[in-house]
This record gives C-alpha cells, sequence and structure tokens, in this order.
C-alpha cells in the first residue's frame, strides 16, 4: 500500500492540484516581475521575464522617493508589535486568572468573553470614534496619540479570541509545577511569568501572529483612525494610492510587491506558526 | 493543594482588570452605544447627537426605502452562496484531493494557505491589475489564445463576478487548512477495513471522509456564511463606492460608505446593528440545517 500506482484518476487529480496552487503562486510572481518594468510594457507584455531592455527600477525609485513607503512601514510595524505585545500581556493574565482560579461568576465572566467575539468591528468603531475623538486621541498632529487611537481599538478586537485560545491550552497544564513553585514560595505573580508564561508559549506565539497578522492586514480601522498622509500605515498607504495613481501601473506594482514580499519571507519560516495561528483564530474570522 | 495557592483571590482580579478593562470600553460600551446610536440624529463622524430622530424609527424605516440596502443584501447572499459553494466546495475538493495523494502535500498546504496571509488590500491592488480593461494579465492571455475583443471586467454585468473572485480566491486555503486538519483526525483503521471490504476511493471518501467531517464542514459553513458579511478591504479596494453606479455594493463597505462619505453617521449605526442581527440569525440557521439532516 506504499507504493503510489499512478492511474490516469491519479494523474488528473495530481494536475488539479497544481492548478490550483499555480493560482496561488503565480500572480505574486507576476506582479513581482512586472514591478520592473514600464507602464506600457506592462500592459503589452506582462508575461515575459524583466530581463535586458524590459527591466527598470523606476517604479522602485518613485515608491521610495514619493511615496513614504518606508514611513508607513515604520508605523505598522509599530502598530502592530504593539498590538500584539499588549494582546499576548493582557490576554494571557486574564486566561491565567479564568482558568486557575475557581470563584462566584468565573464562568460567567468567560461566557462575556466568548460573546464578545459576536461584535464585528462595524458595529463598534463609531462609538469609538466618538469615545477617542472626545479625549483627544484622533485628528491630532501628534504622531503618538494618532497610533495609540488605532492601537486600543485593535487590541480589544484581539483580546477575547486569544483569551479563549489561551484558557484551552492553560487548563491542559499540570498543575504540579505551579504546586512546586508555590512550595519554594513564589507567589502568584511570580507563578505566572515564571511557570505559565514559560509553558505556554507555543500558543503565545499562536496569538502573537494572529495578533500582528491581523493587525498589520487590517485596512478598516486604519480608514477610521489614519487620516493624515504622514500617520498612514502601509494597507492605509495602498488604498490611497488606488485613488490617487490608480493609472500608474508600474508604481502600484512596486507597492504591492513591497508590502507582500516580506510577509512572504516571514511566511516561508514560520508558516507552521502562521497556519496554526490563522486557523484557531478562524472563530475570529 | 492546588486550591491552596489559588486560595487568595487578589491577584486574580488583578490578572483580570486589564483585559476586562479593554473588553468593557472599546466592545461592549460601544456596542450598546451602537444600537442606541442608531435612534439618534448623528451627521459628524465623532460629533454629539442632536437629539432622537424622530420617528424614532426612522433608520430602520429607511433601509426598506433604501434601494441601496436591497441591492447590498443580495449581494451580501450571492456573496455567501460563493463563499458556501466556491470557497468551503473547493476546499472539500482540494482537501480530499490532497488526502488521496501520497506526494507534495506539505507544499499544497503551504501554498494554498498562502494568500490569507497576504493583505486583502494589497490583493486588491493586485486583481486591479490582473483584470485591467487595456490590458490587464487576463486580457492578454484571452489575446494570445486568440481573442480580438478585451473584456471589461469590471463593466455592470461582470463587476460582480470580478468582485468575488478574488475573494473566494482568497480564503479556500483557509478552509482547506481546517479541513485536512479534520481528515488526518480520522482514524487509519477505517480506511483499513474499507480497503479490505474492496471500497473504491470514491466510496471510500462518500461512506467514510465526508459523514465523518461533517462537524467541521459545518463549522467552515458557519464561518464562511458570517465571514461574507464582514468582508471590507477586497471590495472596497477594487469597487470603491460600490461602482460602477452602486451595484456593487456588500453590507459591509454600504454602511461605511453611509457613516464615512455620504456622512450618515446615525444611518450607519443602524446598518452595523442589521449585520450585528444578521450574522446572528445566519448562523442559526446554518447550525439548524446541518442539524437537522442528521444520519
Amino acid at each position: 500500500m506504499n507504493k503510489e500506482k499512478l492511474s490516469v484518476g491519479k494523474i488528473l487529480v495530481y494536475l488539479f492540484l497544481i492548478f490550483w496552487a499555480l493560482t496561488t503562486i503565480y500572480p505574486i510572481i507576476w506582479v513581482i516581475q512586472n514591478s520592473f518594468k514600464a507602464k506600457d510594457k506592462i500592459l503589452s507584455n506582462s508575461f515575459a521575464l524583466p530581463f535586458g531592455e524590459l527591466f527598470t527600477a523606476a517604479n522602485y525609485r518613485k515608491a521610495f522617493g514619493n511615496l513614504n513607503i518606508l514611513g508607513a512601514y515604520k508605523n505598522s510595524i509599530f502598530i502592530s508589535f504593539v498590538v500584539c505585545a499588549c494582546v499576548v500581556l493582557f490576554a494571557g493574565m486574564c486566561a491565567y486568572a479564568l482558568s486557575r482560579y475557581s470563584f462566584k461568576g468565573s464562568g460567567f465572566l468567560y461566557s462575556l468573553v466568548v460573546a464578545s467575539m459576536m461584535f464585528p468591528v462595524y458595529a463598534t468603531i463609531i462609538p469609538v470614534f466618538t469615545m477617542e475623538a472626545k479625549w483627544g486621541i484622533t485628528n491630532t498632529s501628534s504622531w503618538f496619540l494618532t497610533m495609540i487611537s488605532v492601537i486600543l481599538p485593535q487590541v480589544a478586537g484581539n483580546l477575547a479570541f486569544a483569551i479563549i485560545v489561551l484558557v484551552g491550552y492553560i487548563k491542559g497544564l499540570p498543575i504540579e509545577l505551579e504546586e512546586a513553585a508555590f512550595m519554594e514560595g513564589c507567589n502568584a505573580y511570580q507563578i505566572f511569568f515564571k511557570v505559565i508564561v514559560p509553558l505556554t508559549k507555543p500558543s503565545f506565539a499562536t496569538v502573537a501572529i494572529f495578533g500582528f497578522l491581523w493587525s498589520y492586514n487590517d485596512l478598516f480601522t486604519q480608514m477610521f483612525f489614519l487620516r493624515r498622509p504622514e500617520m498612514r500605515a502601509i494597507t492605509r498607504l495602498l488604498n490611497e494610492l488606488t485613488s490617487q495613481e490608480g493609472t500608474n501601473y508600474g508604481l502600484m506594482a512596486a507597492a504591492v510587491t513591497l508590502v507582500v514580499v516580506p510577509v512572504v519571507i516571514v511566511y516561508i519560516f514560520l508558516q507552521k506558526y502562521i497556519i496554526k495561528g490563522m486557523t484557531a483564530g478562524a472563530v475570529k474570522g | 493543594m492546588g486550591a491552596n495557592i489559588y486560595k487568595n483571590k487578589k491577584p486574580a482580579l488583578i490578572f483580570m482588570i486589564p483585559a476586562f478593562l479593554f473588553m468593557i470600553v472599546y466592545l461592549y460600551y460601544p456596542f450598546f452605544m451602537n444600537i442606541f446610536n442608531s435612534f439618534q440624529q448623528i451627521k459628524t463622524l465623532g460629533g454629539t447627537s442632536k437629539g432622537m430622530i424622530d420617528p424614532w424609527y426612522w433608520n430602520y424605516a429607511e433601509m426598506f426605502r433604501d434601494v441601496n440596502v436591497g441591492v447590498s443584501l443580495k449581494n451580501t447572499l450571492i456573496m455567501m452562496l460563493v463563499t458556501l459553494l466556491g470557497q468551503v466546495g473547493m476546499a472539500i475538493l482540494l482537501a480530499i484531493m490532497v488526502d488521496n495523494v501520497k506526494h507534495l502535500k506539505g507544499f499544497f498546504k503551504t501554498v494554498y494557505f498562502f494568500p490569507i496571509v497576504v493583505s486583502a488590500t494589497a490583493l486588491g491592488l493586485l486583481f486591479n491589475l490582473i483584470f485591467l480593461y487595456d490590458k490587464g494579465m487576463l486580457n492578454q492571455l484571452l489575446e494570445t489564445f486568440g481573442r480580438t475583443e478585451l473584456i471589461d471586467w469590471k463593466a455592470e454585468g461582470i463587476a460582480l463576478f470580478t468582485m468575488m473572485l478574488p475573494v473566494m480566491w482568497q480564503y479556500v486555503g483557509f478552509y482547506f487548512v481546517i479541513l485536512i486538519t479534520g481528515l488526518n483526525n480520522i482514524s487509519d483503521e477505517l480506511y483499513e477495513a474499507a480497503y479490505i471490504d474492496g471500497c473504491t476511493t470514491i466510496q471510500k471518501v462518500r461512506y467514510i471522509s465526508l459523514p465523518l467531517l461533517r462537524n467541521v464542514i459545518c463549522t467552515c459553513s458557519v464561518l464562511a456564511v458570517t465571514g461574507a458579511l464582514k468582508v471590507f478591504d477586497l471590495p472596497w479596494t477594487m469597487f470603491p463606492k460600490g461602482m460602477p453606479l452602486k451595484t456593487t455594493f456588500l453590507t459591509g463597505t454600504y454602511m461605511y460608505y453611509q457613516t464615512m462619505e455620504a456622512k450618515n453617521v446615525d444611518y450607519g449605526s443602524a446598518l452595523a446593528v442589521l449585520i450585528v442581527v444578521l450574522g446572528f440569525v445566519l448562523s442559526k440557521v446554518v447550525n439548524a440545517i446541518f442539524k437537522e439532516t442528521d444520519y
């Protein structure tokens, strides 16, 4: 049974699987090769590789020169990193309390967490904006406050999912290690940081990766809070590009490449955790 | 013994405060405030209410009069069918195929999942280039196959197709991974028994894999249906403001349009309530469908 017999049916199956694989890989290769071509070549000869006469780096010079793509990167990475760190810390602490302490109402608190997953961002964004406008952290010229105004709702949006994943994991840990630490004289805080956190690392990785990618790719929240050009994060910049430079196809290809390639590289190295993280976040969507 | 460590409940409180503070301030309060807002008069984002709208149910009555609500509900419904049949269906097909071959399994999983990691906004730009009228990737490809006429992929009749194809394509891999995990959980002994009884591969799939995947398929369907209600990035990047002629609105993009472009903030809130209600009802419906035909 170990050797695969190649019948006509099997070959068709392989062909179909490879066809679907091509639909997911080829568009990316296509956009990368076209990012090195001038506009008229993209429109007439997009399947050729950009060698010899076809090659130009002008799109990239323009992307770095006019678009402030590095600034957008800086904003994006700052936002996503802080969101990810806050989610991991707060969700970790909360999940630990919910899974180890038994007290009246803990079941109710957990169901509050689960219920909050049902709130789509559409249903909360307007009051959140009003609230932040009252605090004076939206629409200001302060870079830091503007970043905070995006970070806070994104943290809240990720907490529930993270708590649910982490509770599932922490409940499965043997309590003996915590008992041993307690005998050694550790208090609850020390137990959390020295015993629980190291043991829960794989699950933290899942949650962190999901939070980071979700925040990095989330256009909707950015559309509301990042209005000023110098504050734009990467997806917001791309969105702006369609309306302002909609016909500059070379520049668009270069911008897409600049956004996608780092993600591809990270994905290749961390795919195991990423796939796990994104599907554990299934319930979130 | 374990109880001893956790007898003192004060740390629990401190551990939970930050997370619950976030959830109350940024999820629960806004959620209920949004319902309240949908009965108010608010014309600027971030502005204060000018009091109760008259009559109080105005925004909800408006939904029935608003042609665009009809359009976006119709489009969202089509989107749900596309995600159910296209995404989940295609994912089932791919998962079963991959489960039955020996080589390249890991490669297929990596590659199929890949589009989900990329931001939908970037994919929107990419597909704009692919579907370009004069001439993007597809029209160039058709030309090499001998077609002389260019297709305007964003024209009225075909725009919905152009919008939904990338959305469908992006998330197939997501359901694929969930389903393949489900397939891996099916015990090999069942397949061996079937093999000894002389089952063909098709019988094996029909009588073992699919029935045992039932719950996983149910989960995927709920996710696909509720996901379709929330799609925003890709449609908004490819077809901003419901163009052409407001025919491509979805519930999510229409809510954004009313709030940000048309400055009807209270009406936008009411549309958000509609999204919540639809999501809730539809996930119940999908669950019920899968339960009823139990065997």
